[in-house]
């Protein structure tokens, strides 16, 4: 099997290539075209700002070449806000897949709130999907952002910091965590697995 | 719910863990990944790494053990030491670091924090802080390692760094450290009330109820240590399951 990570300017790439090669899988880092379209798998990953992200994608026509992926693509953090709608991060435009605006967190809503939202929170799991089974419901994963994706019909699981947030989302052959599973411990092990079977 | 944050820290020096780590029956005490990859796996939240090598061949073995630490270990971990500028930082999260951790070149240079975190996202930036209450009830900040007092005060700091990008304070109480009474809470509490970023407490804990204090009392995000876990006096297993029996929200693995 040939798993590719897309390479771009939003750090973090290296850490994803870590975590696959714990679970066995050799993947590469690449921006080529059609190494891209040719592999089995295809992960997005990202620690970045949106716009800046966005940008780079756009200048270099990836924006297009992921829009069109049909193999299983799965998007992490940034990875999952530029496959959104819009992000109100420095407003960017994004790609589109998933039916839903990027916020920042408000803490005018609540004193507590520390942003980033950074550390371990536990997942619901709301629509029975392939990525995150049942079985890791309520289990611990690793956050660190500042931007969320509201729930919408793409939610498959959440988690709550002050309002519940989309900790997954599916389309199609897109997946896309807010969380890091490359960073997630055993229960990071196991959805990356998941995303490798699909 | 968000939990609050066990992290042990690990002080290397030429590629090997210093602070006399005592376990029974484990080998590789001395080498920091598989130390790393023992507190992963009985529940560490996070691990920091602090380089106290001063040599630059020392550097450059620490960037190594960076990328060592990033392929066997699957939890987030912080690396400090001798970080002076944005390219330390691009050398050491390339490397596969989450995030980088400044002391007093921050202090000397404050800038530093806002050029780190426009490169690279608030969230990579720790900002650590020395300090020490004085005789006239001020806290004031230390820069080389507590040698040399500076005249900025802990929650101005504090409150300065994170208006310049910092993503977490990590603050260690002069006064606590070593000595195994607690954590310095009621600073704690003055900086959870005047910041709007996570804040991990150091120095002090010598026993499972000084974490309890911290989070509860202290209303600290996380909680940094070394020796206690070095030397096996606290499991972090059992750390944790003591905690959620006292009603503190923990990751329980």
């Amino acid at each position: 099997m040939s798993v590719a990570i897309v390479k771009y300017n939003a750090g973090n790439v290296f850490s994803v290539q870590c975590a696959l090669q714990r679970i066995g899988v050799d993947a590469v880092i690449t921006d080529d075209f059609e190494a891209l379209r040719r592999a089995d798998k295809v992960i997005f990953p990202g620690v970045g700002e949106a716009s800046t992200a966005m940008d780079y994608l756009r200048e270099r026509g990836l924006d297009e070449v992921i829009k069109n992926l049909t193999q299983p693509v799965l998007g992490i953090c940034i990875g999952l806000q530029l496959l959104c709608r819009s992000s109100e991060e420095g407003g960017a435009q994004c790609m589109g897949i998933f039916d839903t605006d990027i916020k920042r967190f408000d803490n005018s809503l609540c004193a507590e709130l520390k942003i980033p939202h950074m550390g371990w929170n536990t997942l619901e799991v709301t629509t029975p999907n392939l990525l995150i089974p049942e079985s890791l419901r309520e289990s611990y994963v690793y956050y660190v952002h500042s931007y969320y994706a509201p729930i919408c019909r793409h939610t498959i699981a959440t988690t709550d910091y002050v309002v519940p947030f989309s900790a997954a989302l599916h389309r199609d052959n897109f997946y896309a965590t807010q969380f890091h599973p490359e960073k997630s411990g055993d229960v990071g092990e196991t959805i990356l697995k998941q995303f490798m079977a699909l | 719910m968000l939990a609050k944050r066990i992290i042990p820290c690990l002080d290397v020096k030429d590629g090997t863990t210093v602070k006399g780590v005592n376990f029974v029956n484990f080998r590789d005490a001395g080498d920091p990944v598989e130390l790393g990859k023992r507190y992963s796996d009985e529940g560490a939240d996070e691990l920091v790494y602090l380089d106290i090598t001063a040599s630059y061949e020392g550097r450059e073995t620490f960037i190594d053990l960076v990328r060592r630490v990033a392929a066997r270990v699957s939890i987030p971990f912080t690396v400090g030491g001798g970080i002076g500028s944005v390219d330390d930082v691009a050398r050491l999260l390339g490397a596969g670091a989450d995030k980088i951790s400044i002391n007093s070149s921050a202090l000397r240079r404050p800038e530093l924090i806002s050029e780190i975190s426009s490169a690279y996202g608030n969230q990579v930036c720790v900002v650590a802080i020395d300090a020490r209450l004085e005789d006239n009830g001020e806290w004031i900040c230390y820069v080389k390692g507590g040698h040399e007092p500076t005249e900025r005060r802990l929650v101005e700091w504090a409150h300065e760094a994170q208006e310049r990008g910092a993503g977490e304070i990590l603050f260690t109480s002069m006064n606590h450290d070593g000595v195994k009474q607690g954590f310095a809470n009621e600073a704690l509490l003055q900086l959870h009330n005047a910041l709007s970023i996570p804040v991990i407490a150091s120095g002090g804990c010598g026993s499972m109820a000084h974490f309890k204090d911290a989070f509860e009392l202290g209303q600290c995000d996380a909680a940094l240590a070394a020796s206690v876990f070095h030397f096996g006096e606290i499991g972090i297993r059992e750390l944790k399951q003591y905690l959620q029996k006292e009603n503190i929200n923990v990751r329980t693995i």
